[in-house]
């Protein structure tokens, strides 16, 4: 089974880089998938793979990362305005960001059409066999 | 003029002067050839290697310096580089990658701890850069969010980017993939292990320097 956590951007909009990473990365650690609205910082993207380079352990094995966000070479010029007064209004929380575990999931792959998750594959326990009562 | 250029000079900001001494630092993934192409730059102008290479993956753990790298380009114009060859840029980590890979478990355990540390003074070097090149594999695909995320950054500092395009010898190589993923920086392709392109390379190396 796989867990999603939905993060409105709200929820780490009034916290400061370190507060935003963490909250995130431990998220995480708990083994559920992050999808958050909005992105982080560029300097926070860096920072979240410094700290999560700090907290690998043979059982936390790191994370995939991936950030959705509008193509602007492909927009027209209208589109090109109006996306800056967005992102006047909406600053950061434009698009979409991922993460994962690395345990969970393989990779995510990311092109300019769609953004496919890989997950490991689940280990099942194998099926449980009843004698028969006599 | 000259009055001009003094008084700038003499408050250390000259926007007229060539840049001579430069910091350029590879960065990439892992496995993209940053040490080949750190080693290809070596033997080409100083006639030695820098850095050791392997096929398995975070083989550079520890920032490696070469002082003193003096290029020069067709027109016969001189660059001194420090060139600074990184520890691979990775989000994930896992010891049994290693142990894949023939590793007996206490050397992969040791080497997936050197590079997490290797990441993290990558990451804290990205301040230090004048310019960087950043090496892809051209057989991979460059839409991962460590490129975007190396790239995003040196574009946050002002920092001169040109992009690589490694291992162009192989056949599922495709530059075009990586230009189009980066439209506004130079890519240039290259096998660094052959020696293909590489004086495109060195031309590309003293336009973005500059």
């Amino acid at each position: 089974m796989v867990t999603f956590q939905f993060i409105p951007f709200q929820e780490i909009e009034n916290l400061g880089s370190a507060k935003r990473v963490n909250k995130l990365l431990n998220i995480v650690k708990e083994n559920k998938i992050v999808l958050m609205e909005g992105r982080l910082k560029k300097q926070e993207e860096a920072d979240l793979i410094e700290i999560t380079m700090e907290e690998i352990s043979p059982k936390f094995k790191g994370i995939e990362l991936s950030v959705v966000y509008p193509n602007k070479s492909k927009q027209d010029f209208g589109q090109k305005v109006k996306g800056t007064f967005a992102n006047l209004l909406l600053g950061d929380r434009q698009g979409m960001t991922i993460i994962g575990p690395a345990s969970v999931v393989k990779r995510i792959e990311q092109n300019p059409n769609k953004i496919e998750l890989f997950t490991k594959e689940a280990k099942t326990p194998p099926a449980k066999r009843y004698r028969k009562k006599k | 003029m000259g009055f001009f250029k003094d008084l700038l000079s003499k408050l250390k900001f000259n926007p007229f002067a060539r840049k001579s001494h430069v910091k350029l630092g590879l960065y990439g993934p892992p496995n993209g050839g940053k040490s080949t192409l750190a080693n290809r730059i070596c033997q080409d102008w100083l006639g030695e290697e820098m850095s050791t290479v392997s096929h398995i993956a975070h083989e550079t753990r520890e920032i490696k310096i070469k002082e003193q790298v003096n290029i020069k380009n067709k027109k016969g114009k001189e660059l001194t580089f420090s060139l600074v060859d990184t520890p691979g840029i990775a989000t994930r980590i896992d010891y049994e990658d290693f142990l894949k890979r023939g590793m007996k478990k206490k050397q992969a355990k040791e080497r997936a701890k050197e590079a997490t540390k290797g990441v993290i003074d990558s990451i804290k070097w990205l301040d230090e850069m004048e310019c960087v090149v950043v090496v892809l594999d051209s057989t991979q695909d460059p839409y991962s969010q460590v490129n975007i995320t190396i790239i995003g950054n040196l574009q946050a500092r002002n920092i001169p980017v040109l992009i690589v395009a490694n291992k162009v010898d192989l056949k599922k190589s495709n530059i075009d993939v990586i230009k189009a993923a980066f439209p506004q920086y130079e890519v240039v392709g290259v096998s660094a292990k052959y020696g293909k392109n590489v004086e495109d390379f060195y031309e590309m190396l003293f336009k973005v320097a500059k």
